[in-house]
């Protein structure tokens, strides 16, 4: 009922010590690709291939901007009797590219793909969310015929590979005109997670107490208002958990959006690998486009972290 | 605050009856308990009183409309649940308010805050309003309860065992002051309970329920004192009644119906017997239970055991022949129901 209602027992200096020193070891395993992520992107190309590798800025390599440059531009190649003739740099990427024989002639296209998976991922979850924490509440609720199969059901949605059913849903897509567009997107991506939603939240619906509701309904709500009014408040640390969980899926989603986006709607997963082929093999630009890549799941956990942790925990301790 | 009529009400839940044709009147300021056992349909009663459940026949009656088919919040009843009773994510001051600001009702603030503040009065809770509701002991969260129940002073204020869930003092204490809080509002109560003491100290009128049938209403005094049947009277008393055969008692005058005789603790009269000689059969003190304020003793005649009071300072000890008087004994035919002397 209440937070004390369950106690728990305070570890003792001798194991809160080994639990730490084992978090942070595993911590630094999973932490290297991160942290290569971020030195390679402040790399040069020459740097960043360079075999013993180089690991510490300023004492083994000299940062640069080049990868960023890279990634935000498209450049050709030039002569450097054609450079010489040309007004003075601007600065900035103009200068880094000038130093490798090239000049810049547009905006790459990352900054609309990223828009792209913005829209797409956060579009995804908030719809899966809407209909997840419907279903779950009815679900939860109401006596609904063949509940146990339905949700069962649901749950064998998630039972194969999404990948499995690639080739139908392209031919099917192409029929409906939602080839490489957002919609098409954000409904097949909340088609995957709307199951995994409904579960999750039935979860936490079902810990909430009818009693809350029916007594919102005596003090004269209808069910709606008790519901937007009671249960969603103490349901959002399990709305939180799902949306993240959801979140995560949407953004990091490659293998069908390779399939279904080339252009209009491509998100930026299958876009950072093609920086590869445009003049060599361009590690920093792909290192850039991935650190960026991997800052709004950062900054979306790190703000419900609160929720995230009660969320995941929720329903472990039992009262 | 006006009658509630339940008229013929039935509900089954699948295979099992769990309300049997119950027909209850509450009046205007009345204080109504229902006593029962766990599963004796007390909470299903209140629910269809309330709408959370609807009934498969029978109607409900607020103030002579009937209300049967309608949703609870167009019925101006409230309710107090064992548990779970207030919203965790709201303030106290916010919880009492909760029903005030309902779509149905649309208090202004003003009005809101005054009302809220009288029940904070009158429940001791002043000095919580600002608390969130579940930084509350169990006995000020079931305060809050209540007051909710009875901001906006509905036609009928339900309650579901609100006491059950606290200790026994803090249950005594919220015993009194629901009962003085009743009185000052002159609220109309239906309440349930398993506890017979809060029936008997609480209530105008008691209602015996057993496997979802009203055995018997009445007020406390003609419960106790004259039981419809045995289970009516077994369900009254501390120690409860004791049930005796007939045949021990031979030269007892009773109807020619009873197979059972029932006696009250207190109406057992129990002397040594060498201390001469006395109508009624032989036992012997088998043990004798010291609780402290009072000694129970127990008594095997043949094979039948009773329970009675001692004083603390009773002579008798286990293993002592003693003579068996009963006063104003009770009969009972062979199934259960009382025959009149």
């Amino acid at each position: 009922m209440s937070a004390n209602a369950h106690s728990v027992v305070e570890p003792s200096a001798g194991a809160k010590l080994a639990a730490s020193v084992l978090v942070i070891l595993y911590a630094c395993v999973a932490l290297i690709p991160l942290l290569w992520i971020g030195l390679t992107s402040i790399k040069s190309p020459p740097d960043s291939i360079a075999y013993p590798p180089k690991v510490v800025p300023f004492v083994h390599f000299t940062p640069t901007a080049e990868g960023f440059c890279n990634l935000f531009t498209t450049r050709s190649r030039q002569t450097p009797d054609y450079i010489a003739g040309l007004p003075p740099s601007t600065g900035g990427c103009d200068e880094v590219a000038r130093s490798r024989n090239m000049v810049v002639v547009g905006a790459s296209n990352y900054v609309p793909r990223f828009v792209n998976s913005l829209i797409i991922a956060f579009g995804s979850t908030a719809l899966s969310i809407v209909l997840g924490t419907a279903a779950a509440y009815a679900f939860s609720r109401f006596r609904v015929p063949l509940k146990d199969d339905l949700m069962f059901f649901i749950l064998s949605t998630r039972m194969m590979p999404p990948i499995a059913v690639a080739i139908p849903v392209f031919l099917m897509y192409r029929e409906l005109g939602l080839s490489d567009t957002r919609l098409g997107m954000i409904l097949l991506y909340t088609s995957v997670n709307v199951s995994l939603a409904v579960w999750l939240l039935k979860g936490f619906i079902d810990e909430i107490p009818r009693e809350y509701e029916e007594a919102a309904m005596i003090d004269g709500y209808t069910r709606l208002q008790a519901f937007w009014k009671v249960v969603l408040p103490q349901a959002t640390t399990g709305i939180v958990a799902t949306a993240i969980f959801c979140l995560i899926f949407a953004w990091n989603e490659y293998a069908f959006a390779v399939l279904l986006t080339s252009g209009a709607a491509q998100t930026a997963p299958p876009f950072i690998p093609i920086i590869i082929g445009e003049g060599g093999q361009d590690w920093p630009a792909v290192a850039a486009g991935t650190a960026l890549f991997l800052l709004p799941i950062l900054v979306f956990t790190v703000l419900l972290r609160k929720h995230l942790l009660r969320g995941i925990t929720f329903g472990a301790v039992r009262k | 605050m006006s009658e509630v009529a339940l008229k013929g009400l039935m509900k089954r839940f699948g295979a099992t009856s769990a309300i049997e044709d119950v027909s209850l009147t509450i009046g205007d300021g009345e204080f109504v308990v229902l006593l029962g056992p766990t599963g004796a349909g007390k909470t299903t009663l209140l629910r269809l009183a309330a709408g959370l459940d609807h009934p498969d026949a029978g109607r409900v009656l607020i103030d002579g409309h009937d209300v049967t088919q309608e949703p609870p919040a167009a019925r101006d009843v409230t309710f107090v649940f064992q548990q779970y009773s207030l919203y965790p994510h709201l303030s106290v001051y916010d919880n009492l308010a909760f029903p005030l600001r309902s779509p149905l009702r649309r208090t202004p603030e003003a009005e809101i805050r005054r009302i809220v503040h009288d029940v904070a009065d009158l429940l001791r809770i002043a000095d919580k309003l600002q608390n969130r509701a579940t930084h509350l002991s169990g006995g000020q969260m079931q305060r809050v309860a209540i007051g909710r129940a009875l901001v906006r002073r509905p036609a009928i204020a339900l309650m579901d065992e609100p006491l059950s869930s606290l200790d026994a003092k803090l249950r005594a204490d919220l015993r009194i002051e629901l009962k003085r809080i009743q009185q000052e509002l002159g609220a109309t109560l239906l309440y349930v309970t398993h506890d017979q003491t809060e029936a008997m100290t609480l209530a105008t009128r008691v209602g015996v329920l057993r496997e979802g049938r009203l055995v018997q209403l009445g007020t406390p005094r003609e419960i106790y004192e004259s039981p419809a049947d045995a289970y009516v009277a077994g369900r009254l008393g501390h120690p409860p009644i004791n049930l005796l055969s007939r045949r021990l008692f031979p030269d007892l005058a009773a109807p020619g119906a009873t197979a059972t005789i029932g006696v009250r603790t207190e109406h057992l009269e129990i002397a040594r017997a060498s201390d001469g000689p006395r109508a009624g059969p032989v036992g012997t003190v088998s043990w004798i239970e010291h609780l402290g304020d009072q000694n129970h003793i127990h008594v095997a005649i043949e094979n039948e055991k009773t329970v009675s009071l001692v004083d603390p300072d009773t002579p008798l000890a286990v293993g002592d022949l003693v003579s068996i008087g009963l006063r104003a004994p009770l009969f009972f035919d062979g199934k259960g129901a009382r025959v009149q002397a």
